[in-house]
């Protein structure tokens, strides 16, 4: 008879950065269950959100600091959908382009997150210094670090000199030898290996079956990059684009999704900055939007949904977020399922759930 | 004053907890502790023990969920003690004003010794608030010799009245 214990996990854990809370069922040192409770971070945004169409591109980027631009351009290229505005190309190319930074910075919060769950410390300090990088080249297109309060209804607010693009452009490619190092860190190191390979397994069918999104469907098998078909697919800007998947499907599967794809974000980066043309970074817009819109978007952690309903007064019927964090927390359950307690943190930021997206 | 609490604050550790945050300070919190800001030179280090802890770092405008959280970790940190508000939400709950869940900054459930503006709010205000705090700490503590109290904190750093 294996003897059994329950063991809690958060709000406050050294390995999380956000409050969530698991309770884990062990027996002896295996996982037999895990009980999940959200809500901490729950601030009701939704609901604010329909009070003024115009504030909320201040606060759709609040419901999180790490792919803030995903969710304003979202709901921005939701608004556009209402209204029929069309965003002018070297808006769509710029949004393009912080996009593809907050990715960077987001793939590598994660990356350094997981290395720190293992204990890791030096590769930690590692992805946050290369992060650390992307923050200013944000701070320099944007002039803000964490919210870039860039978009606005049909393109953006903000332009960029062509000496700040060859400038941003010289240090994203200075910057690659040094990603390419860590990249060679997650494929090849031995404690990383040891930590991550076969570890928290999500076969093709589980994900089906959940419907995750993002890294953690393309590290089981999936294809699926909204960046190829959503009504801002790069292809329509002419940036050559091609989705990186594995089929491992365990922990170190989505590392090696998320470490690849920051790599192919810089150098999306890199061919949009060099597609970039003078001309308006706005389309004008006068009055208020009236009607129903719908837009997704590849958010850094997978499919980003927003469905917006507009009365065509200053306020908004409603606005629904999916987020993609949403779909990826449940299937924790499976993945932690007969592990060893000692995996749990490294599974669960594998995953990397943000819970401020999932609670909103 | 005894010898440990002369020696506390200058190797302040803290605590930081998220009490329903967007992220973006959290994000900016952990950038100090990473090689570009690196507070762990002025021995500032991030604990996630209550118990170890000297300054607690909170951000977000503190959710109905987690008021009772919060209020136990207050209470499980020892004495003396400093909380910082890091960014407009846990200052007023600014961002979030028109949001139902929420109790509109920290200072509605604990004591406040520091507010740091900033949506988010950037490392070098956190920086500069940790400084502070361990200003008002240096003010309370009866135990620092004038020369002490005359030659503020040893961290390298200019402190802004």
């Amino acid at each position: 008879m294996p003897r059994t214990s329950t063991i809690p996990f958060g709000p406050q854990h050294p390995s999380f950065l956000e409050p969530l809370h698991l309770r884990v069922r062990l027996e002896e040192e295996k996982v037999a269950g895990v009980d999940l409770s959200l809500g901490y971070n729950h601030r009701g945004i939704e609901y604010a959100m329909e009070k003024d169409w115009k504030r909320n591109f201040f606060l759709s980027e609040r419901v999180c600091g790490i792919c803030s631009f995903h969710h304003s351009t979202t709901y921005a290229q939701a608004l556009e959908m209402v209204t029929g505005v069309q965003p002018t190309e070297r808006a769509r190319l710029l949004r393009t382009v912080l996009l593809e930074v907050q990715r960077v910075t987001s793939h590598t919060l994660a990356l350094g997150h997981i290395a720190e769950a293992m204990g890791y410390e030096n590769l930690f300090m590692h992805f946050f210094r290369e992060r650390e990088e992307y923050m200013r080249i944000a701070n320099e297109i944007s002039g803000n670090r964490v919210h870039y309060c860039m978009n606005w209804l049909g393109g953006v607010r903000r332009d960029i000199s062509p000496e700040a693009a060859r400038e941003v452009s010289r240090r994203m490619e200075a910057s690659l030898p040094r990603l390419r190092d860590l990249a060679d860190v997650v494929r090849k190191d031995s404690t990383w290996l040891k930590r991550t390979k076969g570890v928290g397994s999500l076969s093709k069918a589980q994900a089906e079956d959940w419907a995750v999104v993002g890294p953690v469907a393309r590290a089981s098998g999936i294809s699926y990059d909204v960046r190829l078909t959503g009504n801002a697919a790069y292809s329509l800007d002419g940036i050559k684009f091609k989705p990186i998947w594995r089929e491992e499907g365990d922990s170190w599967a989505r590392c090696m999704v998320r470490m690849d794809e920051t790599l192919q974000s810089v150098e999306v980066c890199l061919q949009a900055l060099s597609l970039l043309k003078e001309g308006p970074v706005a389309s004008p817009f006068k009055g208020n939007p009236s009607g129903e819109g719908f837009s997704r978007n590849e958010a850094p952690r997978g499919e980003l949904m927003y469905w917006v309903k507009a009365n065509g007064t200053a306020g908004l019927d409603r606005v629904q977020v999916r987020t993609p964090a949403f779909v990826n927390i449940p299937p924790l359950g499976e993945m932690l399922q007969g592990e060893q307690f000692a995996n749990v943190p490294v599974i669960v930021v594998s995953v990397d759930p943000c819970i401020c997206c999932t609670d909103r | 004053m005894s010898r440990r609490s002369r020696s506390r604050p200058r190797s302040p550790w803290i605590l930081h907890f998220d009490t329903g945050s967007c992220n973006g300070c959290d994000l900016e919190v952990w950038a100090l502790l990473t090689p570009r800001y690196d507070v762990e030179r002025f021995g500032i280090v991030n604990k996630a023990n209550p118990k170890h802890a000297d300054i607690l770092l909170i951000t977000g405008p503190v959710t109905k969920k987690c008021e009772a959280r919060l209020r136990a970790l207050y209470d499980q940190t020892p004495a003396p003690k400093l909380v910082v508000a890091c960014g407009n939400c846990a200052s007023t709950g600014a961002p979030f004003q028109d949001a139902y869940n929420h109790c509109h900054g920290v200072d509605s459930v604990i004591p406040v010794d520091v507010y740091v503006p900033g949506c988010a709010c950037r490392p070098e205000a956190l920086i500069d608030a940790v400084v502070l705090a361990i200003e008002k700490w240096r003010s309370l503590d009866q135990g620092w010799t004038e020369r002490e109290k005359e030659k503020g904190p040893e961290l390298g750093h200019e402190v802004r009245p």
